[in-house]
């Protein structure tokens, strides 16, 4: 490992990954999924000591990263909003759930509120397609929501910690 | 002990499940009553989610959809012994949306403890394994093939043709990956078997290995499903340590491990090819074809890759027999299709049936209209890459072959309902926009094509040159429907097109006949 990254705040969390994952057949996913757990996001300077461990090229990982909308290359805010805009959510107006999610924040889609506290990104189903329109919060889905829930929501989420 | 059932699954904790049990369960101590918190899956009758269930002599009585606030309340009743509230449906089996169903997959979703392995059994859980375990692989492969199932992903492809092909092919490693990555908007059928009863997945995979001889799988679920995960995960803790997977199923000496792999976001993946390629580690890619994955698959192997539903059904055909399921359906489309219904619904949830059932029962007699109490215009079949329907088509029975009569495909059995408040020359400008966002990029017709489709659509509803655009946008179809490596790209062109065709007014032109008699 070259000595910048060796000393890095994130390359504990980028070894052990390795570590736990680099024997199994097709370990990238696992290994990125890790790395963005611990550190919350796959630093691009990860990508060279990613792809050594692996015997890939870096192009290989750094094609991977950015190929799934799951993978961020830079830190997000402390919690996630994600807005289904699929077909079952817009049949029930999730077009006015997003612009007032935007609205309230601040921001357009993939970006964080000044506070830091929320980022908000677009999803394509949730699976909650009874219940539409859906939002997911750092990994738990809202049902029926509504630009009320979302502002209670909100309130709690950007509460300074 | 009374049993009280409180889903685990995701629809009803997203409308607050959690907060019930827990108050259902402080409340039981506040009151001293002896109470066993049973975490199910959905029956799928999601307006009523939270449902609660109680356990009785006389049967599970429900109660939804229930808030924190409503327990002490459904206590002062007397829930525990099922007596009336207002929030009462009675017994839980004689609701008509469920009374009315053939729940053959789906038949312990919702009912039983999801990975508890007595409960599984009770319930008639591994007996298709049993049956399985005493029978050739060839067998097993003509069992799928005589029971007609067809791949319940949206390619209706035979089951037991694709096994064989594996099962003839020799090798010195083979798998089954299961294609949990369902994408398509308005389906939800996936999740809620594996939230609700992920040990069926786990024996339908167990089965598939003895039929084919592969003795590795992978479920390869998407991360918009964490609930999957968990309940996946424990499901298969559960098998390994009750001896039904690892080194010897049971005794036999023949092995089956499994494991979970989680997807990281494009719809892309969903393709069986392109699931592959990230299953090992890549991009998810569409690959060419040939080779078959049942030839060459997962890491070079022959794989069989069937969706979860597929999977899923295979148990019960092998312990009643392929005659016992080939019966339920109606021409090529044999056994049952739980059939989702989402968007603007009134009664959104999980109606499984035979095939036969039209698309207008599906809608009212269950679905009850929409939610905004608006007439319905459209629905949308299939996902995103499934035709929009007028109500002039909604007499169709589900069945393959009659849709595709239509220029439209059942796919994975996922309706979406949209009131008149519709626009369908956004939906048909939407339709091509998520092609765009979601196209792996290795064949033009589908990468760029998709981009071009957004342009001349944005063109036609700001009216300029109206004529010559909307002339240009289905000779785009036509190239991206013959000249698109996979269904993204092939199969975008179903719901613009039908979008066009059936609700041309919305394009600026004049009203189709046909549609306009029928609303």
């Amino acid at each position: 490992m070259p000595p910048e990254t060796a000393t890095a705040p994130w390359t504990p969390a980028v070894q052990r990954a390795l570590d736990d994952h680099k024997a199994r057949p097709g370990a990238l996913l696992p290994i990125l999924h890790e790395i963005q757990q611990r550190v919350g996001h796959v630093p691009p300077e990860a990508v060279p000591v990613i792809a050594e461990a692996l015997n890939l090229s870096r192009a290989e990982v750094h094609g991977v990263v950015t190929f799934y909308h799951d993978f961020r290359d830079h830190p997000a805010g402390r919690h996630v909003l994600k807005v289904c805009l699929a077909e079952s959510c817009q049949a029930v107006g999730c077009d006015h759930l997003l612009a007032h999610a935007k609205q309230r924040l601040g921001v357009e889609l993939h970006g964080t509120s000044a506070d830091g506290a929320v980022t908000l990104e677009p999803v394509y189903c949730l699976g909650n397609c009874a219940l539409s329109p859906a939002l997911m919060v750092d990994g738990d889905v809202v049902g029926r929501a509504t630009p009320e829930k979302l502002d209670g929501l909100l309130a709690e989420l950007r509460r300074p910690a | 002990m009374t049993r009280v059932f409180v889903p685990r699954d995701s629809g009803a904790l997203s409308m607050g499940a959690e907060a019930v049990a827990r108050a259902i369960a402080a409340e039981a101590a506040v009151r001293n009553q002896a109470v066993t918190l049973v975490r199910n899956g959905s029956r799928g009758l999601y307006w009523l989610e939270p449902m609660v269930e109680v356990e009785t002599p006389t049967g599970r009585i429900a109660y939804g959809p229930v808030t924190p606030g409503d327990v002490p309340g459904l206590f002062d009743a007397g829930f525990l012994a099922g007596k009336a509230h207002p929030l009462g449906h009675g017994p839980t089996e004689q609701i008509p949306y469920l009374a009315k169903q053939e729940r053959l997959t789906t038949a312990r979703v919702g009912v039983i403890d999801p990975v508890s392995i007595p409960d599984y059994e009770r319930h008639g859980g591994f007996r298709g394994l049993r049956n399985a375990l005493a029978m050739a692989p060839a067998a097993i492969v003509e069992a799928v093939t005589q029971s007609g199932l067809r791949g319940r992903g949206g390619a209706a492809f035979p089951t037991g043709i694709k096994w064989k092909t594996v099962l003839g092919t020799t090798a010195d490693q083979k798998y089954i990956v299961c294609n949990a990555d369902e994408g398509d908007s308005g389906t939800f059928s996936d999740r809620m078997i594996m939230e609700g009863d992920p040990l069926v997945l786990v024996e339908g995979m167990i089965i598939a290995g003895l039929a084919v001889g592969a003795t590795a799988g992978y479920i390869y679920v998407r991360s918009e499903y964490p609930h999957a995960v968990t309940a996946l995960t424990e499901a298969i803790q559960a098998a390994s340590a009750g001896g039904f997977l690892g080194a010897s199923v049971l005794g036999s000496g023949r092995r089956f491990d499994l494991e979970v792999r989680v997807g990281a976001g494009a719809y892309i993946c969903g393709e069986e090819t392109a699931l592959l390629e990230s299953l090992e580690g890549r991009r998810g890619m569409v690959r060419y074809k040939p080779p078959l994955p049942a030839i060459e698959g997962l890491f070079g192997k022959p794989t069989v890759i069937n969706n979860v539903i597929s999977l899923a059904s295979v148990p019960i055909i092998l312990d009643r027999g392929a005659a016992y399921y080939r019966d339920y359906g109606m021409g090529r489309s044999r056994g049952t299709l739980p059939i989702q219904l989402a968007g603007n619904v009134k009664y959104g949830g999980l109606v499984e049936k035979a095939f036969g059932v039209t698309v207008r029962e599906l809608l009212y007699d269950y679905g009850g209209g929409t939610r905004s109490g608006r007439p319905i215009r459209a629905v949308q079949i299939g996902g995103p890459l499934g035709a929009y329907l007028p109500a002039s088509q909604f007499d169709t029975p589900l069945d393959y072959e009659a849709f595709i009569g239509i220029s439209a495909m059942v796919g994975h059995g996922g309706i979406v309902v949209f009131d008149d408040t519709v626009d369908m020359a956004h939906q048909a400008r939407w339709a091509m926009e998520f092609c765009a966002i979601e196209s792996c990029g290795k064949c033009t017709p589908c990468r760029i094509g998709s981009i071009r489709g957004v342009e001349v659509l944005d063109r036609i509803i700001a009216d300029e040159d109206r004529e010559a655009n909307l002339a240009l946008v289905r000779d785009l179809c036509d190239t991206m429907l013959a000249g698109s490596l996979c269904a993204l790209g092939g199969m975008t062109p179903f719901p613009v097109l039908s979008a066009l065709n059936h609700f041309p007014e919305d394009f600026g032109l004049p009203a189709a006949p046909l549609a306009a008699a029928a609303r």
